[in-house]
């Protein structure tokens, strides 16, 4: 077996594994997994609303997972995309709500803010690892608990105490009548066309750039690249900035599309530490997210149908995408596995 | 309120809210220091807080007041179990730490809410009728200011706390196992030529962690919260690891550290109660563990160095 089809074999087992796992503990719990997994299909696929609804939940997975995946690519891992997430959600509303301005000019500047504030977020982390050696991991997980507090504390301060802040402008809005028509009134908006732009915007800067090349030849060898005559510390530094900047856009998609506004949260969105999932799933590329993206946002709406449908708590897909990242994680195990098969039959 | 009355408030509380960080820091030292990263500490709070509150609200009718050490004792006990979910990936299938420790926490979370939908069918179990509960030491109380300071509102399981941090500074810093568990952290390749079993010893460090973190799961669940939802541990985790790193990976410095954190939550918490600091917004002091973190990091507060072989997995012959 090439290395190609091993790097493709490994998600797609660890996905079923997954799925075959969530099944026994479903019958272990007393639970039909046959129902169960029909009410998850249904959930996801059922009718135009479901499909609406699913892609619009995809929408921000997807962002997550770019910026999971372009932090991956030049050599950092950004576990702070939730953190980044929050304040560009937050970024977002405000713009939203506090400017009135014409449609072309707001819904940008709603988006560039919510990118900005992702960005800043991220380059704090991608500044103190350059600058003083602080590993990202620990920097942008406590990041992401001091951005939490902070945009409660924004929130609660913009409102007047309320939990949420005002609405959003129309012209700052996500949202299209057509798209809803189209879809039995779900809640799908345009924010899915933001976020398959930013697909190509990635895949363009990693393959198509001179910076791009640095950026992922920092992350392949850091002495190499630093031989060659590139400066690590910014590359650092821009890689995360850039990562950043997808997460923040992530929050914009709730902001301006699915929620139109922000409020104060009692814990993390989790959609940043899926994020992390996508990417794995997606091996790091702008298109591998994608379908990463697809498969978590599909099973996090499709679960909201189970316990209706099925009388099974909608978790259970939340303990099957762990799994899921378990396995993609311990890929070696699986490499192993797959190489020995391959030999056996060689053998033969 | 007067200062010596905001003192009587405000210390018992700190020492209250940093146990349970102090038990999974410990964890998260024991872990780190044989060179496995344990992001997982969280998640595997979650799990003994809601271990603790199961046997309690199950068991408290038969068991009365030993419901809670029996409660803490099941909590250590599926704690270590399930962090091997951690051990396996991150020592055995060479998965990158950080993500598979990711995954415990996903893992945890969602695992324990469908327990309790399923048990309880609601998101949220009752409260329990057996917390842990506080008692004032005998002599010790009647002494003047510090009597009624340290040893009026005790919890047993603050003084077990403390016991285990100086036990896990003794075993770490003392005994063959500390030494060789450090050197498994330092420099695998070398203990493994001296002969140390480096995969036995991280797996038994991890486990180590994970009872320590059930133990401070169940501990927060049954002195702080006395029931179970997916809010109840709330970055508490993340906070013991905190504290490991601002005590520079040592149990006493993490004793301190969560002593120190105990403080900024009490503060945080009750913050609008107490004068001087009752205009100051709850956000500084919610931050403050984490701000405090990055600046250890970064030099600002001494250097702090992590085991050398921290986050690697130890793959024999490949240097």
């Amino acid at each position: 077996m090439s290395n190609r089809v091993i790097n493709l074999l490994v998600p797609i087992i660890s996905i079923i594994i997954g799925l075959i796992v969530g099944a026994i503990v479903m019958v272990v719990s007393g639970y039909d997994p046959v129902q169960g997994y029909i009410a998850l299909w249904t959930g996801i696929f059922g009718d135009s609303y479901s499909i609406g609804n699913t892609i619009r939940q995809i929408t921000p997975y997807i962002l997550a997972g770019l910026a999971v995946a372009f932090a991956f690519r030049t050599g950092l891992f950004n576990i702070g995309v939730e953190g980044q997430l929050i304040l560009g959600w937050l970024a977002a509303a405000w713009v939203g709500y506090a400017f009135e301005l014409p449609k072309v000019i707001h819904l940008p500047l709603a988006l560039l803010a919510a990118a900005a504030a992702g960005a800043f977020w991220a380059f704090i982390a991608g500044f103190l690892k350059a600058k003083f050696k602080v590993h990202e991991v620990i920097a942008t997980i406590m990041l992401n608990y001091t951005a939490l507090y902070i945009a409660n504390a924004v929130i609660k301060k913009l409102s007047d105490g309320s939990f949420k802040t005002e609405r959003i402008h129309e012209s700052a809005s996500l949202r299209s009548p057509f798209l809803r028509e189209l879809t039995d009134n779900s809640s799908l908006h345009y924010g899915i066309i933001v976020a398959l732009l930013m697909v190509v915007v990635m895949w363009f800067i990693l393959e198509k750039t001179t910076r791009g090349y640095e950026l992922k030849a920092v992350g392949f060898n850091k002495n190499a690249a630093d031989y060659a005559g590139m400066s690590v510390n910014k590359n650092i530094i821009l890689a995360m900035t850039i990562s950043g900047m997808f997460a923040g856009l992530g929050g914009a998609m709730e902001a301006l599309g699915t929620f139109q506004n922000a409020s104060i949260k009692p814990g993390f969105t989790g959609i940043g530490f899926d994020g992390i999932a996508v990417a794995l799933l997606g091996a790091n590329t702008p298109l591998g997210v994608v379908f990463g993206a697809s498969l978590f946002g599909s099973l996090k709406y499709g679960a909201l149908n189970m316990p209706n449908a099925a009388g099974i708590p909608e978790e259970i897909v939340s303990i099957i995408i762990a799994l899921i990242i378990f396995f993609v994680a311990s890929g070696y195990i699986i490499r192993v596995g797959l190489q020995k098969l391959s030999k056996k039959k060689e053998g033969q | 309120m007067s200062f010596l009355e905001m003192l009587y408030f405000i210390i018992p509380s700190a020492i209250l809210y940093a146990t349970p960080l102090i038990f999974t820091a410990i964890g998260g030292v024991f872990s780190e220091r044989s060179g496995v990263v344990n992001i997982g500490l969280e998640g595997l709070m979650i799990v003994g807080a809601f271990v603790g509150i199961f046997v309690n609200l199950e068991f408290a009718s038969s068991l009365g007041a030993a419901t809670v050490w029996v409660a803490m004792l099941a909590a250590v006990v599926i704690g270590a179990i399930f962090s091997l979910f951690h051990a396996v990936a991150s020592i055995s299938f060479r998965a990158d730490q950080t993500v598979s420790g990711v995954a415990i926490n996903l893992l945890g979370l969602a695992a324990t809410v469908f327990l309790v939908k399923m048990i309880y069918d609601k998101g949220q179990t009752d409260m329990i009728d057996q917390p842990i509960r506080r008692f004032g030491i005998p002599y010790l109380e009647d002494i003047p200011f510090f009597g009624r300071l340290l040893f009026h509102d005790v919890y047993s399981t603050s003084i077990l706390a403390f016991a285990v941090a100086f036990g896990a500074w003794f075993i770490i810093y003392k005994t063959p196992f500390g030494l060789r568990l450090r050197a498994v952290g330092e420099h695998p390749m070398a203990a493994d030529t001296m002969g140390i079993n480096v995969n036995k010893m991280r797996y038994i460090a991890v486990m180590i962690s994970g009872a320590l973190g059930g133990l401070g799961g169940a501990v927060y669940a049954q002195t702080i919260t006395h029931d179970f939802s997916h809010a109840t541990i709330a970055g508490q985790g993340f906070m013991a690891i905190a504290a490991m790193i601002f005590g520079k990976w040592h149990p006493i410095g993490a004793l301190g550290a969560a002593l120190f954190f105990g403080l900024a939550q009490t503060l945080s918490i009750a913050g609008n109660q107490i004068p001087l600091i009752e205009n100051v917004p709850a956000v500084y002091l919610q931050i403050l563990p984490y701000v405090l973190t990055i600046l250890a990091l970064a030099g600002f507060i001494g250097k702090a160095n992590a085991p050398k072989a921290s986050g690697q997995p130890y793959i024999k012959g490949k240097r």
